[in-house]
């Protein structure tokens, strides 16, 4: 379980370009963090440093609680952007349990992912032959059939129509209840109460 | 030991329908097969000579073929972000990956390569040799091929890219083959080359998941 992510210093650039730098959160298990700021800020590639994807240019991020940052990374966090890793090919039932077990989550939470996200008549069908709204819906299971402690999300709403935006605030909610982390790029604010860090302001 | 079954049973799944599977590199190496004896001539005694050499080359240049995508669509798509997210270091990851590629690619082919050496008049009792060398081989392609892959992560034209780099690494299988097959024809015994094959094979299995791991690293970061 990751209790707190503590940042300090952090700077990030790619290429030439500094997206921000010094850069500190503290973020308690429990709490949601929105990220906001303009598009090319650094939301994204923030998100990608914490999961590890992306080598800062400067500072330290560390996860308290598990032994090191590699047993974080591996296996106590969720990424999940747009590019969600799903294949076309693939039916969505296939995609759905490859990702319960590649996380680390079980057959018994796949059951509870289909009920919830009401997936059980996409699951025969080829992943390209879905929505985006259906797509993002099949990726969002992943946090419900793999129990990580810290959700890294690039704009988790975007695709969802109304009903499944209350799912899926009640999924953050109950996330946060039980301990949790959430750190959220976003355009609208989080459904959820979250602390608030303007990128590149 | 589950989470690499359920990455490897994937990785097959994702082999088999990228591309019509090991159809398009069989159909290569049935072609350059079908038109060495229209190019080259039909004299039968000069094509049985070359016969096995040739069978053991065409494997390379076909294995080449289904390279490319083995890391450009993960990288495209964040499947990449998802399996370094997984539980399992990168390199075993790279190392899954180039096995599936094997099992899907390498092993159609190599059971083409005996019918497409007798095909070319090669002697039928040099057909177990042709096949141990060509599913060796086609593994130490596949491993060694994944390092121009992940290199080629992200370039336009990777494909062409992954040929540069990777045929002066397929030049000791292919030497080394080619020697056992030619040593064996001649009645010498291919021990010693097929031998030195293995090696390079074994090489290739345990280096090159490092430089594809830190290939991707750097092409994610």
């Amino acid at each position: 379980m990751i209790t707190a992510l503590q940042i300090e210093g952090l700077s990030i650039r790619r290429g030439e370009r500094t997206l921000f730098r010094n850069l500190a959160i503290r973020l308690e298990a429990g709490a949601a963090l929105a990220l906001t700021g303009a598009n090319g800020s650094g939301k994204t590639s923030l998100l990608r440093a914490i999961a590890g994807l992306l080598p800062p240019a400067a500072g330290e991020i560390r996860f308290e609680g598990p032994a090191d940052r590699d047993a974080a990374r591996h296996d106590d966090l969720h990424l999940l952007g747009h590019a969600d890793g799903l294949k076309g090919g693939q039916t969505a039932g296939e995609e759905l349990r490859f990702q319960a077990a590649w996380l680390g989550g079980g057959e018994r939470f796949v059951g509870d992912a289909i009920a919830r996200l009401a997936l059980e008549p996409l699951l025969d069908l080829e992943v390209r032959r879905l929505s985006a709204g259906q797509r993002r819906r099949l990726a969002l299971a992943r946090l419900i059939t793999a129990p990580r402690s810290l959700w890294l999300l690039d704009e988790p709403m975007a695709p969802l129509d109304t009903a499944r935006r209350a799912l899926l605030a009640d999924m953050m909610t109950e996330h946060l209840a039980t301990g949790g982390l959430i750190i959220a790029a976003v355009h609208d604010p989080l459904p959820v109460a979250a602390l608030t860090l303007e990128i590149g302001a | 030991m589950s989470v690499m079954g359920a990455l490897l049973r994937r990785e097959m799944a994702l082999g088999w329908g990228r591309g019509g599977g090991p159809l398009p590199a069989l159909a290569f190496y049935a072609a350059i097969t079908v038109l060495l004896p229209l190019a080259g001539g039909s004299d039968t005694d000069k094509l049985a000579a070359v016969a096995p050499g040739v069978a053991w080359m065409a494997l390379a240049l076909a294995s080449l073929l289904s390279l490319e995508r083995l890391f450009e669509r993960d990288f495209e798509d964040g499947g990449l972000d998802l399996l370094m997210t997984g539980p399992l270091p990168l390199e075993l990851i790279c190392a899954v990956k180039c096995l599936a590629q094997w099992i899907t690619t390498g092993v159609p082919l190599a059971l083409a390569a005996p019918v497409a050496a007798i095909m070319l008049g090669a002697p039928i009792s040099l057909s177990p040799l042709v096949f141990v060398c060509a599913l060796a081989g086609a593994l130490a392609f596949a491993f060694v091929g994944g390092i121009g892959a992940a290199l080629a992560i992200g370039a336009r034209r990777g494909g062409l890219l992954v040929a540069a780099i990777v045929l002066p690494l397929f030049a000791p299988p292919v030497i080394f083959g080619g020697a056992a097959l030619y040593a064996s024809q001649l009645g010498s015994g291919g021990a010693s080359g097929l031998l030195l094959l293995l090696g390079w094979t074994a090489a290739a299995v345990a280096l090159a998941p490092l430089a594809m791991a830190a290939a991707c690293r750097n092409a994610v970061g």
